[in-house]
């Protein structure tokens, strides 16, 4: 075999009294994929930082290319050809994609920027990925696909021998991580090392060579096998056996909650869909991205206008003018962005619950008790890691999501919408966040959930509304629904 | 293969109307007021009264252009207009108190303002203070500091060959000081076009940690943006001590506010990494334009004031909508 582009001995990384990283060795070799696997707080996005010069590690050793390497800063490390990829993009949206493929290294002639050549060499990275977008194009309101294939030409750019995809499917739709996979398969070709950081196991063993497994800072276990089953991998992850990861789904009552009748949006982002959710009844919401799956369940829950189409709720008609108005009869919403649009994260949990339950409180003084009493009984019942008085930016996106549903569940709502409800949550999480959507149901709740991950929505799903370019596809009940069938129709 | 369906080759494309990015709503209604002004007064279509606005821009124009800077990296600078009160006092003090000649009064009231834009800069960056609350800061010391000189006394009367650099046209067209506003402008808009510097602070305004991860330092950058910021409004000081013949520490009070409004109504983010020196420029010209044809209208200086305030929001308002329709 080659010698490895990067190979790293003895990694450990201590905050502190708190050890994040223990003795990690990994040897990478041009032309291989190699995914690294592990639960958030495993210690992925320190190691990957650690590679890629945005943190130095306290005991261990790397070499490069057979060199001693010891990155002090990003750009050090980029200098040599390692560029990681961030799970949030690290676009301009203002600049032109040729600007943000050659910030900070713009190609100089005579003390001024060359423009031309700035455009030419950016045309031809995006070429060489197969994305036929003119390089003098703003980078704002480009699709994330796009976007993310622009981060990766900026990489190429740099000569990148080694390139650390952190999540890079998660805003992706099926399409879309297609085309991403061929470019990673070409890059492969081309000899270029790839660490390739991910949750999603179907992907995984798609796309990787070798599985490398972190587990509380350890590196426990390694794959050379993609044939490995899911089961053993997740195991070995979380570091016990998995009964299961999908709880057995209730059965659900014929009483309908919610009936939705020919709603159409103003935009044309999704038209004419007719469905009922009954009590106890969860509903799976699947289609590629763009198929208006947010649009619709946001026009349910009142966020966006309607042009068409009527919604009943317990058979009686309503009209939703505002969240507050769906809040208010009982429909509520996790949306699909936890920090931006769910939780204030620089605010207290405490503080988070109780903004959605103001009206409770409201006559009453909003007193600290009221407010430790409301909020640690949600923390109780939701299995939420963390305190009321902790910051909700000091938990996991787990326990984030957790905050964002209890708040709402506090108002004993009557349909629950979640919209992508473990984006970013690693496997052991998940499983509780099941056990909640899957209790909710127990309880007579009619619950919508939004997926883009197949194997959730074919989990925890009754039935399934399969949406296509904005249009109802059709509705599999759970005996017909697998991957062929939802995807057959979501590719209509 | 598989390739993505973009439908996304739409967007702007090339042209002259783009180079000017945002800013071609406001330069569009430079024209109309112009159109407007020159049907309906009979002065305003002139050249001299073309070049009495040029003179009247002078101080605004320079300020704005570091301004620019600064809203591009997404600061603010409150302190503009104390800076340059400053800088007149220094230079007042220098040249007629301590007797030193004109262009040593000037290099130090030039080095006075650089000292408190690094003030400023080391306040938003080393100490984290945030830029609105180091600049009110600014704003309140340095006014002080330019009353404390004089113990807020005018100091009157300088070199006659300093006086006429604002009022001598050379070529019978363009006074010193004019030239001086778009030497500056033109120098601004070659720096953030065409060098990598200028660049950067786009790069920081659009997103601080891109740029530190492509290898910009962000710090540097952000007090350079501030020293350079307090040295165009210090030059602004020393345009407006010869347009007066006089200095006096209460001058350039609010001019941070019409400085701000010039250029958000040129079209810069008030949150940083778009826009540029064309639009402040347009921003300053309508501002310049708009009280010399209200004057000629003889409209009231009070109603003046509510007439910008209007501007201002169909400004930033139509630019608004224009950006949620694209």
């Amino acid at each position: 075999m080659t010698e490895p582009v990067l190979s790293l001995r003895g990694i450990s990384k201590r905050y502190g009294p708190l050890q994040v990283l223990k003795n990690v060795s990994l040897d990478v070799y041009p032309g291989e994929v190699v995914a690294l696997l592990g639960e958030n707080g495993a210690g992925k996005s320190t190691l990957s930082g650690i590679i890629a010069g945005s943190r130095t590690p306290s005991e261990g050793s790397m070499t490069w290319l057979g060199q001693n390497y010891a990155p002090a800063t990003p750009r050090e490390a980029i200098d040599k050809g390692v560029v990681l990829i961030h799970q949030e993009l690290q676009l301009l949206p203002q600049l032109s994609i040729a600007e943000n493929v050659f910030i900070g290294r713009w190609p100089m002639k005579n003390g001024v920027i060359d423009r031309g050549q700035m455009v030419r060499r950016a045309q031809e990275q995006l070429s060489r990925l197969n994305l036929h977008i003119p390089a003098t194009r703003k980078v704002a309101g480009l699709s994330t696909a796009s976007q993310q294939l622009i981060e990766i030409a900026k990489a190429l750019a740099l000569n990148a021998r080694l390139l650390i995809l952190d999540e890079p499917t998660a805003a992706l739709g099926g399409t879309e991580t297609e085309a991403l996979f061929e470019q990673v398969r070409k890059l492969r070709s081309e000899g270029v090392g790839i660490i390739y950081i991910s949750h999603r196991m179907d992907e995984i063993k798609r796309i990787t060579d070798r599985i490398v497994v972190l587990r509380d800072g350890e590196r426990v276990q390694e794959f050379a096998d993609s044939a490995t089953p899911v089961r053993t991998i997740v195991e070995s992850m979380v570091g016990r056996s998995l009964d299961r990861l999908f709880p057995a789904l209730p059965q659900p009552t014929d009483r309908p909650v919610l009936q939705v009748s020919g709603l159409t949006s103003p935009e044309g982002s999704f038209r004419d869909i007719t469905f009922e959710v009954h009590a106890g009844e969860i509903l799976g919401i699947a289609g590629l991205i763009g198929a208006g799956r947010t649009e619709l369940v946001r026009a349910i829950s009142g966020a966006d206008p309607i042009s068409a189409g009527s919604i009943r709720l317990e058979g009686e008609e309503i009209r939703l003018r505002s969240p507050k108005d769906a809040i208010a009869k009982g429909i509520v919403m996790v949306p699909e962005d936890r920090k931006d649009q769910g939780l204030v994260v620089d605010h207290r949990i405490g503080e988070n619950i109780v903004y959605a339950n103001l009206d409770k409180l409201s006559g009453k003084w909003i007193t600290a008790r009221a407010k430790q009493r409301l909020a640690q009984k949600a923390v109780v019942k939701f299995g939420v890691k963390g305190r009321a008085e902790q910051h909700a930016s000091d938990l996991s996106g787990g326990n984030q999501q957790k905050v964002v549903i209890a708040k709402w569940l506090m108002r004993d709502p009557k349909v629950v919408v979640l919209d992508e409800p473990t984006r970013g949550i690693d496997v052991g999480a998940r499983a509780g966040i099941y056990d909640i959507i899957v209790n909710l149901a127990k309880q007579g709740v009619a619950v919508i959930v939004v997926s883009s991950d197949l194997e959730e929505v074919l989990g925890v799903s009754n039935r399934i509304l399969v949406l296509a370019q904005g249009k109802q596809a059709g509705i599999l009940s759970r005996e017909e629904a697998n991957d062929v069938s939802v995807m057959e129709l979501a590719t209509i | 293969m598989v390739a993505l369906d973009i439908n996304e080759q739409s967007g702007p494309s090339g042209g002259w109307l783009k180079k000017l990015s945002g800013a071609t709503g406001p330069l569009i209604g430079l024209l109309a007021l112009c159109i407007f002004l020159s049907i309906s007064t009979d002065a305003f279509l002139s050249l001299r009264n073309g070049l009495n606005i040029l003179d009247q821009i002078t101080v605004l124009g320079i300020m704005a252009v570091g301004v620019t800077f600064v809203i591009l990296i997404g600061g603010i600078d409150l302190s503009v207009g104390s800076v340059l009160a400053l800088s007149m006092m220094v230079m007042g003090w220098t040249a007629n108190i301590a007797g030193m000649p004109m262009p040593v009064a000037i290099g130090f009231a030039l080095v006075a303002s650089a000292a408190s834009g690094l003030v400023v800069g080391l306040l938003v960056t080393v100490f984290r203070v945030p830029a609105f609350i180091a600049t009110l800061a600014m704003m309140s010391a340095a006014r002080g500091v330019a009353n404390m000189i004089t113990d807020g006394q005018q100091i009157v009367g300088f070199p006659d060959w300093f006086t006429m650099l604002a009022i001598d046209r050379h070529f019978g067209i363009l006074t010193a000081t004019v030239f001086l506003m778009l030497a500056v402008v033109l120098a601004a808009w070659i720096f953030l076009h065409f060098r990598a510097e200028g660049r950067m602070l786009y790069a920081v305004g659009g997103n601080p940690e891109v740029a530190r991860l492509a290898g910009i330092n962000t710090q540097v950058v952000t007090i350079g943006v501030y020293v350079v910021s307090a040295i165009l409004a210090g030059l602004a000081g020393i345009v407006l001590a010869a347009r007066l013949d006089s200095v006096q520490p209460s001058s350039g009070f609010g001019y941070e506010l019409d400085t701000i409004a010039a250029v958000v109504i040129g079209g810069t983010s008030l949150s940083g990494g778009a826009g540029g020196i064309g639009g402040t420029l347009i921003g300053v010209l309508i501002i310049g334009v708009l009280r010399n044809g209200l004057n000629l209208l003889n409209v009231s200086p009070f109603l003046q004031q509510v007439i910008i305030g209007v501007v201002i929001v169909l400004a930033v308002g139509a630019e608004t909508i224009r950006r949620r329709r694209a």
